[in-house]
């Protein structure tokens, strides 16, 4: 196992080794020392709203059932059971009173303590009461918004958090009573290369005009999205691939903050009025009255005036909070990973803000996206190239030199500032190389 | 023409790359639906892998002629097998077919395989057809897939 001044050398201030995409050792280190410890955002409250609810998923690659349990709280319990390690829950979701093992019929409570085991009197005494599903020791909820750690011990989710928490706050806040609902099913798409890949492209605005140029010159033969009242059920979606086709001026005019922990988020680069809140449109008019029936008028405004586009959770999570989209990366090999992408309802929102919302997810973020589908591919080239032995070497010098320090974050001097990918680098380089392992 | 060679005649222009004579089958008002859930009913209020109406079809098939369509060109070659074809039922003087489709999917030095139950409604003209809906149930649409790029 690389030793951590090895490891050190391979990240450098603007530029970063290739073995941090291709060596498998290292991305076995990296379930270890990241994946193992950070907080991992793993849902959101709405997908378990009653005692015993649950929903499988993953942690790094291990199997994990989140429940609700009888009081109310959230547990994570690695999905495995302690007899013969069988998951015991099959994928997927539901509601249990029992978790059964369907190798010999151990079952669990909603709390992971161990209710029964056939032939118990097989086992020496007391043997059994030692048993239990694994908990997750660590389990937080932001605003929602689900969260465990694998580490006993560390920094409070909120320290985690840091000043990244906004755009959670973002997310929440826009939804009238701060309800939000996870809705409308979930993409699972799946891609050959390296889960960090992912993270670097959310917020780099040097890259939809090249890899996005097939569907933003698609967008503008599209038919013109209709006037109120006239709107295609796609609209949304065609005025989201235009956008991506913006000028230059407007990506590098863009703010981009890197804040501790790897954490990222871009500022709006958004001038359409079905797109932006705050520029006017029946729909938006409706929702905005909700908003200030809730909040008052200079709340309404406040949290209608942020404008963020792209957030990252770093390790494992990009979100858009005005787009209410949330995608969960899972690594599976040095070069294979799956993301899992969801889409959230605002219930007390006009209901049309949902249908743009499933619109939205299919045309730009699904498995059949027009858009998507350009990621992967060049997320797909990146990695086949980067199977070179030689050179050696990634660069991610865009900007570098020129960061702005602000208070709690790092700003890129332009929109297109490689500054985000530098701050991923050093958080991947602190979880790697820890003082005392 | 009866509706199991139009299904084949279909299937064909798909793996012979004529994809604008496959566009010309779908009348004006034509749905193209691959569902994101198994018996999913609304397209609406849960997303869809494809959810298109005529407009976006053509638009998705000029951006795989696109010469920067990264995932689509060079394009990739397919064979559609339908099998199982049987009439389902008639109404509003359209024929509702259901049949079994294989997909297999070169790409890239990767072969990939779908398979899929797929309901049309054709609605008669002259001596053949026109797709005024098609609907495309991958086996595993709820599972994890690669990007799909291709028409079904």
């Amino acid at each position: 196992m690389a030793a951590n001044e090895q490891l050190a050398m391979l990240v450098q201030p603007d530029r970063v080794h290739r073995a941090l995409y291709t060596d498998p050792a290292i991305f076995e280190l990296e379930l270890e020392r990241i994946f193992g410890r950070a907080w991992l955002v793993l849902g959101h409250e709405s997908q378990i709203p009653a005692a015993g609810d649950y929903f499988t998923t993953r942690m790094g690659r291990e199997p994990v059932i989140v429940v609700r349990h009888d009081d109310g709280s959230v547990t994570v319990l690695i999905n495995r059971c302690a007899h013969r390690g069988s998951m015991v829950c099959a994928e997927g979701r539901g509601n249990v009173e029992r978790f059964v093992c369907p190798y010999h019929g151990w079952s669990y409570d909603r709390a992971g303590a161990l209710k029964a085991a056939p032939f118990a009197s097989g086992y020496a005494p007391g043997k059994l009461a030692e048993l239990r599903l694994h908990p997750v020791p660590r389990v937080s909820v932001y605003r929602g918004f689900i969260f465990a750690s694998a580490a006993p011990s560390g920094e409070s989710l909120a320290q985690f958090l840091g000043p990244a928490r906004a755009s959670f706050d973002d997310f929440v806040d826009r939804a009238p009573g701060g309800e939000l609902q996870v809705a409308g099913g979930v993409f699972k798409h799946a891609f050959n290369a390296n889960w960090k890949l992912m993270l670097e492209n959310h917020l780099d605005g040097a890259h939809p005009a090249w890899v996005h140029a097939s569907s933003v010159a698609v967008a503008r033969n599209a038919p013109e999205p209709g006037k109120p009242g006239e709107e295609h059920y796609y609209d949304i979606a065609v005025r989201q691939m235009r956008q991506n086709g913006a000028p230059d001026a407007v990506w590098e005019g863009t703010g981009i903050w890197s804040t501790p922990r790897g954490h990222g988020y871009m500022g709006d680069y958004h001038d359409d009025d079905r797109l932006v809140t705050g520029l006017g449109n029946p729909v938006f008019d409706e929702y905005r009255a909700a908003l200030i029936r809730r909040l008052g008028q200079p709340e309404a405004d406040r949290i209608l005036r942020v404008t963020l586009w792209n957030t990252i959770i770093y390790p494992n999570c990009s979100f858009m909070s005005q787009f209410r989209q949330l995608r969960i990366i899972h690594p599976l090999a040095v070069d294979r990973s799956v993301v899992y992408t969801y889409s959230f309802r605002m219930p007390q929102a006009p209901a049309q803000m949902f249908k743009d919302t499933v619109a939205f997810a299919n045309v730009v973020n699904g498995t059949g996206s027009w858009v998507l589908t350009d990621d992967l591919e060049v997320y797909e080239r990146i990695q086949r190239g980067l199977s070179a032995g030689a050179p050696e070497w990634v660069y991610i010098g865009r900007g570098h030199g020129r960061d702005v320090d602000e208070p709690g974050a790092r700003r890129g001097a332009t929109g297109t500032s490689e500054v985000f990918i530098r701050g991923q680098m050093r958080a991947w380089l602190d979880y790697m190389t820890p003082q005392s392992p | 023409m009866s509706p199991e060679q139009f299904l084949y005649q279909e299937a064909r222009l798909l793996d012979t790359q004529r994809y604008e004579e496959w566009l010309a089958l779908f009348t004006d008002d034509a749905t193209y639906w691959v569902p994101l859930e198994q018996g999913q009913k609304d397209p609406y209020e849960t997303s869809s892998i494809i959810h298109d109406d005529r407009t976006l079809l053509e638009l998705r098939v000029k951006q795989l002629r696109h010469p920067r369509a990264h995932a689509r060109q060079p394009l990739a070659r397919t064979v559609h097998q339908v099998t199982n074809v049987v009439e389902l039922g008639k109404a509003n003087g359209e024929l509702h077919i259901g049949s079994t489709l294989t997909v297999v999917e070169f790409r890239n030095e990767k072969q990939r395989l779908y398979g899929a139950l797929v309901e049309h409604r054709l609605r008669p003209q002259g001596d053949t057809f026109r797709i005024a809906h098609k609907r495309v149930d991958l086996v595993n649409s709820e599972g994890e897939l690669d990007g799909i790029a291709i028409l079904l």
